[in-house]
């Protein structure tokens, strides 16, 4: 990469900078400091500020690059990977939106505390949310420093490790200064950015073929050197049948961990009422699937026209793909069109990464401020405000994600995404349908579904090929690898359903049935909703 | 019938009575109450208890769950028999239907297109079938609960 690119991309990244914290400024000019405004935005943001925020929340710069490459690399593999993230959000549409919009406050922990005990309920949600966040940040920043040190050409060490250090600062200003509000416009700003470059890219790749989608996808199987397999799956999750299983647990985890993602449950709570939480959910399915269709585009464009191994010989995982795309489009590497498209492929990338990390950084410190501090705060302590405690939660995290992105530095981001699905979808799903839909559901119940999802998600990573037992893990020297697949979901996911349902048919607590009925009332009407 | 219930504060603590769980939201009609009594608390449990039982509410849940439950087996049994076949007979999907196009081509789309199909009729649904009558008994239970505090002080 020459220093035309750079130049301009760091010009284009600084504008980002400018602007979000701009917005930042102006948004927090008059705040008044109250819960409802830091966690919620006020809650008055319109169904289509919410929706392009939610897309925005949800788009990470893993699906922009990472996908493309994949469909770039592996064809039609790359695609089958994407539908698992579009097809989440009818579950998401369909049991939780709107009902979690009724119920609660500002945390998934709220929804389940209202029916249970709350203060072992709200530990157990609150440690999940919480774990499920910094794993979905430590794979944002570790796909930041890889990004940026590619795209800049810096692939020095200390260029990785200060742009970690420069996210993770940035993040922890955004969300501490400007709360759910800044956080919000900053995501419908990355949104709009981010379509309009891939609407750009796509168009350009469907003139390049005349709008013949059959000619693209012919010309990329031919230009791949696998042929006809390059169109069908196989490629990538073929092979032996623990990769089979590996992609099954993967898909599993995807479809269900959105609807328990603590950064997309607490968007629902920026709107007034239910009815534009189901909009705004309509919305960002929109957005979402025009934007996933338009990655199938430019990954089967990078391959036919770019060339599979062109894109693998700048990047192993094909992270490169398309903004190797735009500089050919352009024109090629030393031309004006190339540069520019070049740089602003990489900005988009870059403000994905910062706007998702802002997003997951206030949701976590609404976690560990309103569920976690609120319950193990010392009885006569002196009370603290909720806000200033999130703020300085928002610091804590902001620290924890550089230490880790640092140390993890080497991790695939595509595996920690997954992971944090899966973790999502063990922890925080069963507890949530549970507490909305069973009526005999109890605090105990609440309590084991968390747990049992948690540490059964994490132990088998701990004991996966992911951390020992072969070249490419963790510890490549020692060997406790007892469980065969990367993603732990197959397993986890029904061990958290399991749980739930063991914990609350062995105790002796009476389901309280007024709690249940307030419950079902309040979620379906929206009576006495905050 | 405990008070320290984080809705029950909603409903009942005003802005300076910060109880860490939750007393910051602003409530406009409520906020000079003071706390419920555990009376008020269970008169207004009473209140959600008949407002469940009523026909109305009834209509609507089963209306809600009719169209859900088919809804999410349904997607649900396509998006994983989707995944499995795609892992376990990539054959089955290399099949080719027109051109480059090969059946898992038309599968992978499809699962786009049914899902865009999806979202739109539960929309439809909720709108049209749903929101009215939620509206209603919105406004009914929160006129009772209000009734039931208003009573007691």
């Amino acid at each position: 990469m020459t220093g035309n690119h750079q130049t301009l991309a760091l010009f284009l990244f600084s504008a980002f900078i400018a602007v979000t914290l701009a917005i930042t400024t102006w948004v927090s000019r008059n705040r008044h400091g109250s819960a409802e405004e830091f966690y919620a935005g006020g809650r008055l943001f319109s169904p289509m500020e919410n929706g392009f925020a939610i897309a925005g929340d949800y788009m990470s710069a893993a699906s922009f690059l990472g996908v493309t490459g994949l469909i770039a690399l592996f064809g039609y593999d790359g695609l089958l990977y994407v539908v698992g993230f579009l097809v989440a959000w009818l579950l998401v549409l369909f049991l939780v939106a709107e009902l979690v919009r009724n119920c609660g406050r500002f945390t998934l922990a709220d929804v389940v505390a209202v029916r249970m005990r709350e203060r072992p309920v709200r530990i157990a949600a609150g440690t999940s949310s919480v774990t499920v966040s910094v794993l979905y940040l430590v794979a944002q920043m570790v796909g930041a420093g890889s990004l940026v040190a590619l795209l800049l050409g810096g692939t020095s060490a200390a260029a990785r490790a200060w742009t970690v250090i420069g996210v993770g600062a940035l993040m922890v200003i955004y969300v501490s200064l400007g709360g759910m509000r800044a956080t919000t416009w900053i995501q419908i700003v990355k949104a709009v950015l981010l379509l309009s470059g891939t609407i750009a890219l796509t168009v350009l790749v469907l003139l390049r073929f005349h709008g013949d989608f059959d000619r693209l996808l012919l010309t990329a199987a031919e230009r791949s050197g696998h042929g006809d397999a390059f169109l069908a799956p196989g490629l990538k999750y073929g092979g032996d049948w623990t990769a089979r299983f590996d992609f099954i647990s993967l898909g599993l985890a995807l479809v269900l961990g959105t609807a328990g993602l603590p950064h997309i449950l607490s968007r629902f709570y920026t709107v007034p009422t239910a009815r534009a939480a189901r909009r705004s959910v309509l919305w960002s399915i929109g957005l979402i699937g025009g934007f996933y269709l338009m990655t199938i585009v430019l990954g089967f464009g990078a391959a036919a026209i770019v060339g599979p191994e062109a894109v693998r010989g700048s990047n192993a995982a094909g992270n490169t793909a398309v903004p190797l795309l735009a500089l050919t489009l352009g024109g090629g590497a030393n031309s004006t069109g190339g540069t520019v498209l070049f740089a602003v492929v990489a900005a988009v990338a870059f403000a994905t990464i910062l706007a998702v990390v802002a997003g997951i950084t206030l949701a976590s410190s609404a976690s560990v401020a309103h569920d976690l501090y609120a319950s193990l705060r010392r009885r006569n302590a002196k009370p603290r405000s909720e806000v200033a405690v999130a703020r300085v939660a928002s610091v804590g995290i902001g620290v924890v994600a550089i230490a880790l992105g640092l140390l993890a530095r080497d991790l695939n981001v595509a595996f920690l995404v997954g992971l944090a699905f899966a973790v999502a979808a063990s922890a925080n799903l069963p507890v949530l349908l549970y507490s909305l839909f069973w009526r005999g559901f109890t605090t105990r119940g609440a309590v084991w579904a968390v747990y049992g999802g948690l540490v059964p998600a994490l132990g088998l990573v701990l004991l996966s090929p992911v951390v020992s037992g072969s070249p490419e893990s963790l510890f490549p020297g020692v060997d406790f690898q007892y469980f065969p697949l990367q993603n732990p979901g197959l397993v986890s996911i029904p061990l958290g359903f399991l749980a739930g349902w063991l914990g609350t048919v062995t105790s002796a607590e009476v389901p309280d049935e007024a709690k249940h009925a307030e419950t079902e009332v309040r979620a379906l009407t929206g009576a006495g909703a905050a | 019938m405990r008070y320290d219930d984080p809705w029950y504060d909603a409903l009942a603590s005003g802005w300076g009575e910060s109880d860490g769980l939750g007393g910051h939201a602003p409530v406009p009609e409520a906020g000079h109450e003071g706390r419920a009594s555990e009376d008020e608390a269970a008169a207004a449990a009473d209140v959600y208890l008949e407002v469940q039982r009523s026909a109305a509410f009834q209509e609507v849940r089963s209306r809600y769950r009719r169209f859900v439950v088919p809804g999410v087996a349904v997607f649900l049994v396509w998006y994983v028999g989707y995944v499995v076949t795609a892992t376990t007979a990539p054959g089955l999907m290399a099949h080719p239907v027109a051109g480059a196009v090969n059946v898992a081509m038309v599968a992978g789309l499809g699962q786009f297109l049914t899902t865009f199909l999806f979202a739109w009729a539960y929309a439809r649904h909720a709108r049209l079938r749903r929101d009215r009558a939620a509206l209603e008994l919105r406004w009914d239970t929160q006129e009772l609960t209000r009734g039931v505090r208003g009573g007691a002080s």
